[in-house]
């Protein structure tokens, strides 16, 4: 199973879109977050919002993850172990109010577990990859935030026992 | 002593899951959170949880209303310290609590690599602590780094 998400504010069909015509080749399943988009989807199961406890099962149960480049979606996958393909949003193409997605897609580029697909074209192509490949190589992190990064929190909040 | 009293805001989504990776942070304090959808309640389900209106700039009822519930709360609730993460709620509890004397934690969304965020600039003259989960942004006059939530 893939899920696609666009994260909980806005409609990304670009990306969707990509998947949908992708996924009509293929036998996988597919289960997205789309947003409030009037566009109808072909081939995968989807919904504008879904309730967190179905994302925490799916994610749990997913095999990999198609996002845009937003941290919410980029966090829950890593730290469950899943690989992630990202392809950020474009302001320039009213995806979002800034290009802060591109930023985040450079930083990430290189994590381990983490695609980039800076167009559709690459996302079909990572997507075939994925196919043959799968991606076993993440980098898991921890569901919280490092320990020095906490103690410096406690120090500033006043919790110090 | 007395406990504690934290005020833990973000809105759903991205800042919510940057949020509750700072939990460790939070033990031995009185907590209560704020987010803008009822549904993430499950996921701090043995805390006390207040889910107000989600809004952002472009909605200004919206933004209104999000304002009136959080102000409600803070007065209710009287933290001694607020954490957000942002955005539109954060912004609004800084504010409030801030007036109320408290202690307030502005730590910017990992997700603004480049600049702060347009919420976190406007949250700035509130926070009594204003952060950021990137080096290259810090500075003598700009926010402080303290290491990220990744």
């Amino acid at each position: 199973m893939i899920f696609v998400t666009v994260g909980t504010q806005l409609a990304f069909d670009r990306m969707v879109c990509a998947v949908d015509r992708w996924v009509n080749a293929k036998d996988t399943q597919i289960v997205a977050q789309v947003g409030p988009t009037e566009v109808r989807f072909s081939n995968i199961k989807y919904k504008s919002f879904l309730e967190q406890e179905q994302l925490d099962y799916i994610l749990k149960n997913t095999e990999l993850v198609v996002a845009h480049a937003g941290m919410g979606s980029i966090l829950s996958s890593l730290s469950l172990g899943k690989p992630i393909i990202i392809m950020p949003r474009k302001a320039s193409l009213g995806e979002h109010r800034n290009e802060h997605q591109m930023a985040t897609a450079k930083r990430f580029q290189n994590r381990p577990g983490v695609y980039v697909a800076w167009d559709e074209q690459q996302l079909v192509v990572l997507l075939n990859r994925w196919s043959i490949e799968r991606f076993d190589n993440v980098d898991e992190i921890s569901n919280t935030a490092p320990t020095e990064f906490i103690a410096n929190l406690k120090r500033l909040i006043g919790n110090t026992q | 002593m007395k406990q504690k009293k934290l005020l833990a805001v973000a809105s759903a989504g991205g800042h919510w899951v940057q949020l509750l990776r700072m939990r460790p942070a939070f033990e031995f304090l009185s907590l209560h959170w704020i987010s803008t959808s009822p549904g993430v309640a499950s996921q701090v389900d043995h805390e006390e949880f207040t889910s107000v209106r989600d809004a952002n700039m472009w909605d200004k009822p919206g933004l209104v209303l999000m304002a009136i519930q959080i102000a409600w709360r803070v007065l209710l609730y009287r933290p001694d310290i607020v954490v957000t993460t942002g955005a539109a709620p954060g912004y609004f509890a800084i504010v409030f609590a801030r007036l109320l004397g408290a202690k307030t934690i502005w730590i910017d969304s990992i997700a603004n690599a480049e600049e702060m965020s347009l919420a976190g600039k406007k949250a700035r003259r509130w926070a009594t602590h204003w952060i950021t989960q990137w080096p290259e942004l810090s500075g003598d006059d700009g926010p402080t780094y303290i290491g990220s939530v990744l």
